[in-house]
């Protein structure tokens, strides 16, 4: 199969359901001919025209309550935020009105939209642009959260979000944009809600999300050197997220890891963490529930210290070891 | 260039020397990015020195600013130290902000600068409690703002506006109109024609000023200062300028056209102050070439001063997230 990048990924899906469904457009801030902050739309102007591909004024309240008026009166708006934490600014709108519209409404109603959003550090660009704040969205019922890890996830599970009828957040991330991997030339999806298992393994069950899904598959790896076999499961969809799968994976190995770039404090892994604990993954438990996260710090500029701001492939090697170690 | 407000010779070369500390600041930011040295972005100012130097010209020592993203020459105009800065810029243990915050979060307390931020707009608010605590604690300090054209329409920039409006702070808003928010040009992300037409609707004045004017900025600031200061209110004082340099160092500059950037450096605000200040027999050539000079020589020792600054201590990760 041909390989493209995640970021091309992403352009591939929106691209091909823009041809489909006259009703999809995207808006956002310098996604025309600048093509984005990271370059994912460009050409979509040129193909598609200013009615469809929209230039905003850097007003990210308005660019998300747009999109969920957009689609609560029958439009299947994509909208970019062009970093993840500029999603504060847009906090009520999604939060309020998008999450809550349906549900509010008795079920009459529908917001069809599509927020994309890049997330994750590694870049140096500091505090405020370099958040995941994925977490504050999957606390809020009536929101989708998607994190796709991989070229292949991010087009399937774009074309599924854009499909869907309820407000979905697709956390899209920096350092995957230029990663490339096989994609399907066609239009496929990548079903919401179900993780998958990206890697077999007996000894150890890693739930990862985002980039650390790519340094958990490093991570284990290394792990088979030395006799540890880690199966590496990637939720994909952060809410509803597939408990399911997980479930499966912890009462085959026994032992868990949860690995995140997010603060951990009351992040993702917190929430898996706690499900396993009150499921029946809990009885077949060899050693505690272990998570990995991002230090409840904000991201520092300094190189070396945003680099041991978030689980590395090192860390989860040792953590990984750490959990062996229970007999 | 008119000369609308007595200045001393000093105050003149003072304002000159600035500037070219600027250029030479963010020239060699630019130099050192292409050399590697550099983790992240920055956004250079490169072409809008006179808006830095002329508004903080009209403050007085003890006041305060606010800062942007592009705000290297706001730190520096408001006497920043460019060893530290620099030394922040590469993310130096000794630099402003411990090599914590970077280029787009330099702040210098100390010296009023109330700090930059990464979010557009998201210093505009912290202007005004900034001047409602000059108001309640009755300094006299007056507080101006920075932000560029962009933000003007971000709700906030509407919401501090009024709030400083009805409450009759002391602040001054002044917008760095460099024509783009990125790829985004004035013409079409306004439907007025100038940003300054809104301070009518918070019943301020509002004034639009050439920004690569240093003179016009100054005069035009002081006015806006001298009312804050007598407590008549906020002002928007908007100045037209321009950026010669990409929006950051993502930007392959698609949306304009070698001709445009080209037209506007030929009114580079540097060379226009200089040329000004020679015809009014102020200023030589050799003195102009010497203070250009120093300022050279002044960010080479920023440079050799942060290059041999200790890197932060992984140990001292978490210090400082609360006081
Ligand atoms: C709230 C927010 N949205 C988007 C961005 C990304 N961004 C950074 S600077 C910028 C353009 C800002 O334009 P303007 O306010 O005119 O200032 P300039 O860069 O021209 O100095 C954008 C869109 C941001 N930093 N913050």
């Amino acid at each position: 199969m041909r390989e493209i990048t995640y970021a091309e990924a992403i352009r591939e899906a929106l691209r091909q359901e823009m041809q489909r469904d006259p009703n999809v457009f995207l808006m956002g801030e310098d996604i025309g001919i600048y093509g984005g902050a990271f370059g994912v739309t460009l050409g979509l102007l040129e193909e598609f025209g200013p009615e469809r591909v929209r230039d905003t004024p850097i007003s990210e309240g308005v660019i998300a309550g747009a999109a969920a008026g957009a689609a609560l009166t029958g439009m299947r708006p994509v909208a970019e935020i062009m970093f993840m934490d500029f999603t504060t600014l847009a906090m009520e709108q999604l939060v309020n009105q998008a999450a809550k519209t349906r549900y509010m409404f008795g079920g009459k109603a529908k917001v069809p939209m599509v927020l994309r959003t890049p997330a994750g550090s590694g870049t140096g660009a500091a505090a405020q642009h370099s958040q995941s704040l994925e977490a504050w969205f999957v606390h809020v019922p009536g929101l989708k959260v998607v994190m796709p890890s991989t070229p292949y996830d991010a087009k399937g599970l774009l074309i599924s979000s854009i499909r869907d009828a309820n407000p979905v957040i697709l956390v899209e991330e920096k350092l995957l944009y230029r990663m490339k991997g096989p994609v399907p030339e066609e239009p496929y999806t990548v079903p919401l809600s179900v993780a998958e298992v990206k890697r077999e393994g007996r000894d150890i069950t890693i739930v990862a999300t985002g980039v650390m899904v790519m340094r958990s598959l490093a991570a284990a790896e290394k792990l088979a050197l030395e006799g540890i076999e880690v199966e590496v499961v990637d939720p994909r969809t952060l809410k509803p997220y597939d408990a399911e799968t997980i479930t499966k994976s912890v009462i085959k190995t026994g032992r868990v890891l949860i690995v995140h770039e997010a603060y951990k404090t009351c992040g993702f892994g917190a929430e898996i963490s706690a499900m396993i604990s009150e499921g029946p993954a809990f009885m077949y438990l060899n050693a505690p529930i272990r998570r990995l996260a991002g230090l409840d710090i904000p991201i520092p500029y300094n190189r070396n210290l945003e680099y041991h701001t978030v689980p590395q492939v090192e860390n989860i090697i040792a953590a990984a070891r750490e959990l062996m170690a229970y007999k | 260039m008119e000369k609308r407000i007595e200045l001393t010779k000093e105050q003149l070369l003072d304002m000159l020397s600035k500037m070219r500390t600027i250029r030479a600041f963010e020239e060699k930011a630019d130099q050192l990015f292409a050399l590697g040295k550099v983790h992240g972005t920055m956004h250079l100012s490169i072409g809008m020195e006179a808006t830095a130097v002329g508004a903080i010209a009209a403050l007085r020592p003890d006041d305060y600013i606010t800062s942007t993203h592009r705000g290297h020459g706001h730190c520096i105009a408001k006497g920043g130290d460019v060893k530290l800065m620099m030394a922040e810029f590469l993310g130096k243990e000794t630099g402003y902000c411990r090599g914590r915050g970077g280029s787009m979060h330099i702040a210098d307390v100390e010296s009023g600068n109330l700090g930059a931020t990464g979010v557009v707009g998201g210093g505009i608010p912290t202007a005004v409690g900034a001047a409602l605590s000059v108001a309640l604690r009755k300094t006299g300090q007056v507080v101006l703002c920075f932000f560029g054209d962009g933000a003007a329409n971000m709700g906030i920039f509407h919401e501090s506006l009024n709030l400083a409006a009805i409450w009759k702070l002391p602040v001054v808003f002044v917008c760095e109109n460099n024509q783009y928010a990125m790829s985004m040009p004035v013409a079409r992300a306004f439907p007025i024609e100038n940003i300054a037409e809104r301070a009518a609707a918070y019943a301020m004045p509002g004034k639009v000023v050439d920004g690569n004017d240093v003179l016009a900025v100054y005069a035009a600031v002081v006015e806006a200062v001298d009312r804050a200061r007598h407590g008549q209110g906020p002002s928007l004082v908007e100045c037209k300028t321009y950026r010669w340099k990409g929006h950051s160092k993502s930007d392959q500059e698609r949306y304009r056209t070698r001709e445009e950037v080209a037209a506007w450096k030929k009114r580079d605000p540097i060379a226009r102050l200089e040329a000004y200040l020679i015809e009014q027999g102020v200023l030589t050539t050799e003195e102009a070439q010497r203070i250009a000079n120093e300022a050279q020589q002044l960010i080479e020792d920023a440079v050799a001063f942060a290059e041999s600054s200790p890197e932060p201590r992984v140990e001292e990760i978490h210090e400082g997230v609360y006081a």
